[in-house]
């Protein structure tokens, strides 16, 4: 008895190829013409500096305080303003998980994100301003003056509004892992004798710490890459002067596309490492399933 | 601890819980001894898991009291009650091993290391996983969890170990094995097992008393053989497996010694069955197990009916038939019979169980 040859196509769907995968070239199309095509040149440029040294662009960024500066300020903005969302989110979320009206709260946090940086920013900058409702309503109290409180045109500003801005993305994908944990186990923990905050630390922390750290990721990378409330609401010339400032000038005021170009890297790699030491800390927690088991 | 593990039985007290406009549980009194395992059956939506919860906690109580002893226990938050509690998912620790999960009760009580050691392996023995115990709940069949989530439940030394159909996610041959397993534990345990499921065979074999709830009520408290052979109403008996519900009007009225003997006119045909109820008018309804209807071998005895289905179960057949009058049979026979074939079908007297009118 002579086997017929395996067509082609079930030796391909044999190893995960069908046609379905071909679903996939467009998304590849656009990623490489978009991504990987500009990432690229920008890699080729940064290495071709003015002075013809092809490291060039790269010792001048880090022999010059004023740009090599720029990273200490973006990751003082960055860090904590991502921490402190983080860790508003998470109590919000637990919150929201119980609420029975969790779609109209969920709407109302999440406004702040179709807004967009300049309309919070705009906004800010009259309510928090000199002569805004916020100053003005603390100096009736005499909490405060003009003089004294500044809320805008400087770090706290930029803060702010990155807080702002960023809370919402942080909340919605703190929420979603919060209610990825079956309720069932913080029963279980609770017919066992642990109490809340027992409960929390021994159950849920342990469960989130993977979902949280990507959460944290996602976040960051958002305000990493802050530049119009850094220029809005910051001072750009010094506190707020961030790394996409700096390139920014380079590439549209120097007209130095190569440093620019060389500075979005220096921003990008920076911007990677984080990621990687946050990820990494991941493999010292569980990282599996955080339903109780198989339904 | 000791003092709860003396205690004598637990106490409900006309329990009730509503959500919203719908009564979920209504008037539930009931009181269970020290070493009873009691079975709560019903079918889905019949306030069985929502007793369990308001005993264990995770559901507040409307109305009502429960009592352990002389301790008000409905008005303890739930990890002051100090109930065992095993999960229908059973609810395992995804991130801890078998050994952390069993240990977890103890370690919230703050138990010293060694006590908890000890404790955590003669829970671990208890269900036989010496050889799981540094495995994550995820590395385990369904068979073995389940045993996890027990022994989690009895590390604790409760005085109440409550189920809510721990065995309804395993497999048939495992459910079998599992409920002997149960019963073993209980009565290792000494205390009161509370078990909630929808499978009558389930609440038969294992418990001491049944407690069927439908509606949110109770509708009959009784041993496995009240409840098999003498189920109080018609929908107890429907629930425990009486499959055919026949509507007579009385024809004649005896005096057996038991039960009172009462024949029925079943459109032109003649059945004898046992009053469960006292009766009130002429019409009557017979309940009868598609086990004890069989086909006649007198040609004068019986109900006529066609064949429409035939089901092989091995040692005989069942099948299930159509009266002239429309009324379906559901019945058993011994010898090979077709689907179109005519059959007489009987039972006898003891088997025909008599309840007062024809409701619903």
């Amino acid at each position: 008895m002579s086997s017929a040859p395996i067509p082609f196509r079930t030796r391909a769907a044999a190893h995960g190829f069908d046609g379905v995968t071909l679903l996939v070239i467009p998304a590849l199309l656009l990623l490489a013409a978009l991504f990987l095509y500009p990432f690229g040149y920008g890699l080729v440029l940064s290495l071709r500096p003015k002075d013809g040294t092809w490291l060039g662009n790269y010792f001048h960024f880090f022999s010059d305080p004023f740009l090599y500066q720029t990273i200490a300020t973006t990751l003082a903005l960055a860090l904590p303003v991502t921490a402190i969302n983080l860790l508003a989110a998470v109590p919000v979320a637990f919150r929201v998980r119980r609420m029975q009206h969790q779609r109209l709260i969920t709407t109302i946090l999440v406004l702040p994100i179709t807004l967009g940086t300049v309309l919070v920013a705009e906004g800010m900058l009259n309510y928090f301003g000199p002569q805004g409702w916020f100053i003005r309503t603390l100096s009736l109290f005499g909490l405060g003056s003009p003089s004294s409180v500044k809320l805008v045109h400087n770090y706290w500003g930029v803060f702010l509004s990155l807080v702002i801005t960023g809370f919402p993305f942080t909340f919605l994908l703190t929420l979603s892992y919060v209610s990825g944990i079956d309720v069932a186990l913080e029963n279980a923990a609770a017919t066992l004798g642990a109490r809340a905050a027992a409960r929390f630390r021994t159950i849920f922390l342990p469960l989130l710490v993977p979902g949280l750290a990507i959460t944290f990721c996602l976040s960051f990378v958002q305000a990493y890459s802050v530049f119009p409330s850094a220029v809005l609401l910051g001072a750009p010339a010094g506190p707020t002067r961030v790394i996409s400032i700096a390139a920014y000038e380079a590439a549209f005021e120097q007209y130095d596309y190569s440093l620019a170009s060389a500075i979005a890297m220096i921003m990008g790699a920076f911007q990677l490492i984080v990621v990687v030491i946050v990820l990494m800390s991941r493999s010292l927690f569980y990282r599996g399933p955080a339903a109780g088991a198989k339904g | 601890m000791s003092a709860r593990n003396s205690f004598q039985s637990l106490r409900l007290d006309h329990v009730g819980r509503t959500f919203g406009a719908m009564n979920a549980l209504r008037d539930l009194t009931l009181e269970i001894k020290r070493g009873e395992f009691v079975a709560l059956l019903g079918p889905s939506g019949c306030g069985k898991s929502t007793a369990l919860n308001c005993i264990a906690g995770l559901l507040t109580t409307t109305s009502g009291t429960i009592w352990l002893d002389d301790i008000r226990i409905d008005t303890l938050a739930v990890e002051d009650r100090g109930f065992g509690m095993v999960f229908q998912n059973y609810a395992l620790f995804p991130h801890m091993t078998v050994r952390g999960n069993i240990g977890y009760g103890l370690r919230m009580r703050g138990v010293t290391k060694a006590e908890l050691e000890r404790r955590v392996d003669a829970a671990i023995k208890t269900v036989r996983l010496e050889s799981q115990a540094d495995k994550l709940p995820g590395q385990l069949s369904g068979g073995q969890q389940q045993r996890v989530a027990i022994a989690r439940a009895i590390a604790i030394d409760p005085p109440l170990v409550l189920m809510d159909e721990p065995l309804s996610n395993l497999d048939a041959k495992l459910r079998l094995e599992m409920r002997q397993e149960i019963r073993r534990i209980h009565k290792g345990l000494g205390g009161i097992t509370i078990y909630v499921t929808h499978d009558q065979d389930e609440a038969l074999s294992m418990a001491d008393r049944i407690v069927v709830l439908r509606d949110g009520m109770i509708r009959q408290v009784g041993t496995p053989e009240d409840l098999y052979l003498r189920p109080a109403r018609i929908d107890v008996a429907e629930f425990m497996g009486f499959r055919n519900r026949i509507h007579g009007k009385i024809a004649g009225v005896s005096n057996a010694p038991i039960h009172q003997a009462i024949t029925i006119d079943v459109s032109g045909t003649m059945f004898e069955g046992v009053t469960m109820t006292p009766m009130s008018g002429h019409d009557v309804t017979a309940m009868i197990r598609p086990d004890d209807l069989i086909p006649a071998e007198d040609h004068q005895k019986g109900i006529e009916a066609v064949i429409e289905a035939i089901e092989y179960r091995g040692r005989d057949f069942f099948g299930s038939a159509r009266a002239a009058n429309g009324m379906e049979l559901f019945f058993r026979s011994e010898r090979p019979v077709a689907a179109g074939e005519s059959i007489r079908l009987h039972a006898d007297p003891s088997k025909v169980l008599l309840y007062d009118g024809q409701a619903e």
